[in-house]
């Protein structure tokens, strides 16, 4: 491990994506988001800022929502990563966020929606597990699921910017699958 | 990007001993702020050594009372840590008032205690700053500086330390738990960053190579009332432009116990010594507290176009400590 000639540039690393197993053999700089995008042709993901500003690149890995565009993808391998591709499960249908955010029109150019939902999805699961947030009352007892009033959804999706300004209707989106 | 090799040693030795082998390596964690700055071309390591991974990832109780968190511990789990959360409140909200829920899931204890400055010209590679390059000159003190320094900077660099969580371990007496080649050894929260002098390319006193393998929450300061506000450009998902953590005890409508640290204001978390000083032993007045928090922001020399953070910074502080102070008894 501690060898002292220089390590190599490149590596080979296997994750699963979306349920299904890739080994690859990659460049040590290669972010998660452009082996998604330009490796495994996985687009819905998409680069905004590409320095974690955005949220646009926002995937699960290992559950838990990430800028995918700021993650080395040498650094996950053995990772279990979910995209925007991957929520629907096998079946046709897509999850129930996707088609709140049809119901609602909780979009316009849907460039962030991607990033957006996979956000939200892990929010929905971070509140579940009783993780406060800035706007969370500090005498909300610890450790119980915090209750997700629009304050609090819209703390907890900050890390999206929408350029279309479709925010109200995100929230709505979003309080439809928590009802 | 310029290519390198990686490493993911299993050990804290281990990875000691890789980065003696590769001297100019840098440790990843969670990269939020690494992979940010290598895309940027500030940083050019030959190396990378994952630590990521390390099993630094608990938070445990002492002993002696006080709480030790590692590490790998990202700030989100910090955060939502209920002895945390119960014990220092400051620390769960300032983890919670940075960056976003995204960063926060990747970002680690150790990794935002060492996250560089967000001044603009020190990312931009056009520009002069000695920061990045030593010598070459501050693009800051005539250039955009409403972001800056107001307390403690020098004419070498005016820059501020970004990190919300350390204002809050440096308000908290929070230690830092270093490792290396020489063993082990602790530094204050409040003195681990340094003041720019002649030296602004080193942030803080760590050594090359050493790791960050935790930090100490003391027992002095569990469950002692604490409080973080931050003001900034938005709502949330922005950077301090100041920031005030206090820890503060009344008892019998007296101070004995008061810590207060400002962010935005300093190239490190500005533990306000003469406010506190003049606190301990005064009645909790708000009068008191406008009297000791003057005290330390006379010291304060703005730039050209950033003297409002003396009176926002005043303004936070008051704000905190009449929260924090209990209600006087009705007469
Ligand atoms: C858009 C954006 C907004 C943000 N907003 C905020 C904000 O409002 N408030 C705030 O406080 N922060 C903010 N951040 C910064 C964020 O908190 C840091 O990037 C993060 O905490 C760094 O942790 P990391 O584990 O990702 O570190 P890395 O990027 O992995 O590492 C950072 C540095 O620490 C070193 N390092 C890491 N771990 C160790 C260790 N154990 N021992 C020794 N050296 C180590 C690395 O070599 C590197 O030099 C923001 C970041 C972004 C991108
Ligand atoms: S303030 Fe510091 S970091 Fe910014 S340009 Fe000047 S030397 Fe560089
Ligand atoms: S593309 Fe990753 S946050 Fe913008
Ligand atoms: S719908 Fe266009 S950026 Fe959000």
């Amino acid at each position: 491990m501690t060898s002292a000639n220089k390590p190599a540039p490149d590596s080979e690393i296997t994750l699963r994506v979306n349920g299904k197993p890739h080994t690859l053999h990659i460049d040590n700089r290669r972010t998660l988001l452009d082996l998604l995008r330009e490796d495994l042709g996985l687009t819905g993901s998409k680069k905004g800022c590409d320095h974690g500003q955005c949220g646009a690149c926002t995937v699960l890995a290992d559950g838990r929502r990430v800028n995918s565009c700021l993650l080395l993808a040498v650094a996950l391998d053995g990772s279990e990563i979910t995209t925007v591709e991957g929520l629907g499960g096998d079946g046709e249908e897509p999850h129930p966020l996707q088609r709140a955010f049809l119901d609602r029109d909780a979009f316009q150019c849907g460039y962030c929606t991607p990033g957006q939902i996979c956000s939200a999805i892990g929010m929905i699961a971070e509140a579940a597990a009783g993780h406060p947030s800035q706007v969370t009352d500090p005498a909300t007892p610890s450790g119980r699921p915090v209750p997700l009033d629009r304050s609090e959804i819209r703390e907890r999706l900050s890390g999206n910017l929408c350029r279309c300004g479709a925010y109200p209707r995100i929230v709505e989106a979003v309080e439809d699958v928590i009802r | 990007m310029k290519s390198f090799g990686y490493l993911r040693p299993d050990s804290v030795q281990e990875a000691v001993e890789a980065y003696a082998a590769h001297p100019g390596a840098r440790y990843l964690a969670g990269g939020t702020n690494l992979v940010d700055l290598m895309k940027l071309g500030v940083e050019r390591p030959a190396v990378l050594i994952d630590v990521g991974r390390l099993p630094l990832d608990t938070i445990e109780e002492l002993p002696d009372g006080s709480l030790r968190a590692g590490a790998t511990v990202r700030n989100s789990d910090l955060a939502a840590d209920p002895r945390v959360r119960d014990r220092y409140p400051a620390l769960s909200q300032a983890l919670l008032a940075g960056a976003s829920g995204q960063l926060r899931n990747a970002a680690t204890t150790g990794g935002n205690l060492l996250q560089r400055t967000r001044c603009p010209y020190f990312q931009d590679l056009d520009k002069p700053c000695n920061k990045r390059e030593p010598g070459s000159g501050c693009s800051a003190l005539d250039g955009v500086h409403r972001d800056h320094a107001v307390l403690g900077h020098s004419p070498h660099c005016i820059a501020t330390q970004p990190s919300d969580m350390a204002v809050a371990l440096a308000a908290l007496d929070a230690q830092v738990e270093l490792y290396g080649t020489e063993g082990t050894r602790r530094l204050p929260a409040a003195e681990f960053h340094r003041l720019p002098g002649e030296h602004p390319e080193r942030d803080t006193w760590i050594r090359p190579g050493e790791l960050i393998t935790g930090v100490l929450l003391p027992a002095g300061t569990a469950g002692v009332p604490s409080a973080y506000r931050k003001a900034r450009d938005r709502a949330s998902y922005a950077f301090a432009l100041a920031s005030v953590a206090v820890v503060l005890r009344v008892a019998d409508g007296v101070v004995d116990q008061a810590g207060i640290a400002f962010g935005g204001l300093a190239h490190r978390p500005w533990r306000a010594r003469h406010a506190e000083l003049a606190l301990l032993g005064a009645h909790a007045t708000p009068a008191a507290f406008e009297g000791a928090v003057d005290l330390e922001l006379m010291h304060a020399e703005p730039l050209r176009d950033n003297a409002y953070k003396v009176s926002l910074a005043h303004n936070l502080a008051l704000d905190v400590l009449n929260r924090l102070a209990p209600a006087p008894a009705a007469a």
